[in-house]
């Protein structure tokens, strides 16, 4: 009751002209960055940062989280349409929702993402609401080896996106993996496979392998193909809206990835992605017809868009109550917080409860207005479609270019982005998955660098990932996912393996 | 003798007035444009800096108009060997920098040194705090130093990258307590959240990070602080100092500001004077109390003197834990 009556108060602060205007500038700013690769919510933040400087805090703030709400919801338009992803949290969504562009389905797809954004916004806010003090005991219980128990769940659900062939996408699993170990090792400060380039030492960035894979890969294989076969790319088929069949389908999909998202995104180094990609396996194994998986299943783009935005708001949980950052968005924010000469943190609810409660009010206010303006541009974007193909792929080449070059303004990354282009040509020739390479680049580190730290805590005991219980628990889950399905269609002689995952509780 | 004296006050005064003329002359001599460069990511320490500054200039009438550009990378060695080659000879771009780019210099054994840009003034300081989680048995730097007698693997040291201020300061106190560097389990984590996520949940026995960083959560009693590594009790960290506490270490996250090789004399005059009157000036103040910083400022050959001296500490202590060889 006293939340309530707190985030009442909130809404009479979020409600105001003025700020209602900022989170409306923050929402669209924030759409139109989370469409450009490269330029991402916390580049935007960092930038307005100094024009901030003499505003009123409130008002900056709900701007501030308006742009980080935005981005994601903007992220997910490019990956859809043209399969390039404008953030690393929608390269799962580029998966099926592109190939439901191909196939006409595009505006369907925008709007399932729209809309689930929207669902999982709303949830994530709901539970950032009332159950963020949980949450946060729940987050803190995670420690290296708990992290890298979540890892190994999070490889399991690489399986979801091999494709075909095992051993094709293990091979591009492998790709990632190694392009992963580039750069300066955390644990011991030592660079690895640099060959002397210092521009080498920070690692690749995922959004440069991602855009490099899809975007320019396609964009070769697509040249290379065009003079032989002209390959039909429907702009629209059908209705422009979500049919009666895709509403069905969708539904539970935005709600399973909210459940799934909204914990992760909690978690301090848990990443919006991690949450994707389970939800995406989720929602395979839930299928009823998981062959379209693969060929544009709107599951697959209902599941991870919603886990990601639901992340988006768990990631305001260790912020708002610990002053705990867990994404580069959300450093920037507490960079934004002490330009003001406020602390985030557990004092912030009792010193400045017009600004935090009006800041979570605004979320609500700012999930809204990004539905009412995201919906009616499903159908412009649609349209991009329709350009003649040797444009619509020339302009991809310049947007790919651009953004990687926005990244870190560095010809390097230019030069990788090709590199990495020509790769996904000849993976793509000889039939090869690339989303296992994008998945394995963002995990890999990430489980090696936990698994390290857990060792080193332990004092190279290894029967730390086993004796901590909640470590045990996920590696069982773990477990059971890999083997179980197997297992179980043999006992039952059931091709359809319909149990296993409950999400992430 | 009368007389002498008196040409030599004339003189003196003389002196006194051309110096402090020519002194306001080049405050005032403004400077139509300016570039800096922050060598990292939007949002970080160098890049804050580098906007506050553009800001304590621009609104301190020093300077018409300052770009920021960042170049990040490789603890900002890349914007370094950028900006020593691009701006050669340019007296209208400066460079932050601090500690940390001295560490990874060393450790990335990077081609461009901070030799080969021209030190303007050294600005702020930031100092370091120990912490344990509320929870914690440890009460005091005593325990600690007690505990690391006892079993000094099983304490384990969270903080930022390794060969980072973090890792220096928990080389530097390893090194006082007469540990061995194998004996220090320092575990590096990337940026202060995952680290202060890892001692909250107590995962690890003691963190180590900037002092206004976790300066809330100490406030707030989930964190107690044990020891901070400056010369002197901060104000807003309740801790005695590591000196205090019989460990002879003073240590802060230093940051300044450069200019490119190559630049005349008078070009360095100007920068200095424009960056000092900004220092001086009320916006710069105001940023270094929100932010719970130190002013540090040291200007010209003091600072140049000061980076020898500092060059020559971190890279002993980054042979000691092993990160240089």
């Amino acid at each position: 009751m006293d939340t309530f009556s707190s985030l009442m108060h909130g809404f009479s602060v979020a409600l105001t002209p003025l700020n209602l205007l900022w989170s409306l500038i923050g929402v669209t700013l924030g759409t139109a960055v989370g469409v450009l690769p490269g330029i991402g919510p916390a580049l935007t933040v960092a930038l307005l940062l100094p024009v901030t400087f003499n505003l009123d805090p409130t008002g900056s703030m709900i701007m501030f989280a308006g742009i980080y709400y935005g981005g994601m919801y903007g992220g997910s338009t490019t990956s859809i349409l043209i399969n390039t992803p404008g953030e690393s949290a929608t390269i799962v969504t580029a998966l099926e929702g592109n190939k439901m562009a191909r196939a006409g389905r595009g505006a369907a797809a925008l709007a399932t993402a729209a809309v689930g954004s929207f669902v999982a916004g709303t949830v994530g806010t709901v539970a950032l609401t009332f159950l963020a003090p949980t949450m946060v005991k729940v987050a803190l219980s995670f420690g290296p080896a708990e992290y890298f128990a979540l890892m190994v769940l999070a490889f399991v659900a690489v399986t979801a996106v091999l494709g075909q062939s095992v051993l094709k996408g293990a091979a591009a699993l492998g790709v990632g993996l190694a392009l992963g170990l580039i750069g300066i090792d955390m644990q011991s400060g030592q660079a690895r496979f640099t060959f002397g380039v210092p521009e080498l030492l920070d690692g690749i960035d995922v959004v440069v392998v991602a855009v490099g894979l899809f975007a320019v890969g396609e964009t070769m294989f697509m040249a290379v193909r065009h003079r032989f076969e002209t390959e039909q790319m429907e702009a629209i088929k059908g209705s422009l809206w979500m049919s009666r069949e895709d509403w069905k389908r969708s539904w539970k999909p935005w709600f399973r990835g909210s459940a799934i998202g909204f914990p992760l995104g909690a978690l301090p180094a848990g990443g919006a992605e991690i949450g994707t990609f389970l939800s995406y396996l989720t929602e395979k194994k839930l299928s009823k017809k998981p062959e379209e998986f693969g060929n544009g299943a709107i599951e697959g783009v209902a599941g991870p868009e919603a886990a990601n935005n639901a992340s988006a708001a768990g990631t305001l949980v260790p912020l708002l109550s610990l002053g705990l950052p867990t994404t580069a968005t959300a450093a920037i924010l507490i960079a934004a917080f002490q330009q003001f000469g406020l602390n985030p943190g557990p004092q912030l609810f009792a010193t400045q409860p017009d600004l935090v409660w009006g800041l979570i009010a605004s979320l609500y206010i700012g999930n809204f207005m990004l539905l009412v303006l995201n919906l009616p541009l499903v159908g412009m974007w649609v349209r991009l479609l329709v350009i003649p193909k040797p444009l619509l792929y020339a302009g991809i080449m310049v947007f790919a270019t651009l953004g990687t070059y926005t990244l870190n303004n560095s010809v390097v990354d230019l030069v990788l982005l090709y590199g990495i282009g020509v790769l996904g040509f000849f993976l793509r020739v000889i039939d090869v998955p690339l989303a296992p390479a994008v998945i394995g680049l963002i995990l890999g580190p990430m489980a090696e660098q936990q698994f390290r730290r857990a060792l080193s805590i332990s004092q190279g005991d290894g029967s730390v990932f086993f004796t901590h219980p909640l470590s045990l628990c996920l590696l069982l889950l773990a477990a059971a996912l890999l083997i179980g399905p197997p297992l179980w269609r043999l006992i039952r002689g059931r091709p359809e393996p319909k149990h296993a995952f409950h999400g992430e509780d | 003798m009368k007389k002498v004296l008196a040409r030599t006050v004339a003189v003196a005064v003389f002196a006194c007035a051309t110096v402090g003329l020519s002194g306001v002359s080049m405050a005032e001599q403004k400077l139509e444009s300016l570039k800096i460069m922050a060598p990292a990511s939007p949002g970080g320490g160098w890049d804050q800096t580098a906007r506050s500054m553009q800001q304590a200039l621009q609104e301190g009438g020093l300077v018409k108009t300052v770009q920021v550009n960042n170049v990040p990378g490789a603890g900002g060695t890349i914007g370094l060997a950028q900006f020593a080659t691009q701006g050669k000879g340019d007296g209208k771009q400066m460079m932050v920098g601090g500690m940390v780019m001295i560490g990874a210099i060393k450790t990335n054994n990077a081609p461009v040194g901070i030799d080969s840009v021209t030190p303007i003034a050294r600005l702020t300081g930031e100092y370091e705090v120990l912490v344990v989680p509320a929870a914690s048995e440890i009460k005091t730097f005593d325990d600690l130093k007690k505990k690391l007698k006892e079993a000094p693997r099983a304490v384990a040291w969270a903080g930022g990258s390794a060969g980072g201020t973090d890792h220096i300061l928990v080389g530097l106190i390893g090194k006082e307590l007469g540990l061995k560097p194998s004996d220090v389990n320092y575990v590096p984590f990337s940026g202060g959240g995952e680290a202060l996520a890892a001692i909250l949940g107590g995962h690890v026995t003691v963190g180590v990070s900037g002092a206004g960083e976790w300066a809330s959560q100490i406030a707030s009693g989930q964190l107690r602080a044990l020891a901070v590594s400056s010369a002197e009790r901060l104000k807003d960290v309740s801790a005695p100092t590591l000196k205090e506490s019989g460990v002879n270490v003073e240590l802060a996250n230093w940051r300044g500001i450069f200019a490119a090789p190559g630049i005349s004399a008078k070009d360095k005059e100007t920068l200095i004077s424009a960056v000092e009157a900004a220092v001086k000036g009320p916006v710069w103040q105001d940023t270094l109390v929100k932010r719970g910083q130190t002013d540090l400022f040291q200007k010209g050959d003091a600072f140049t003197a000061f980076l020898k001296d500092d060059q020559a500490r971190i890279e002993t202590v980054l042979k000691d834990i092993g990160l240089v060889k």
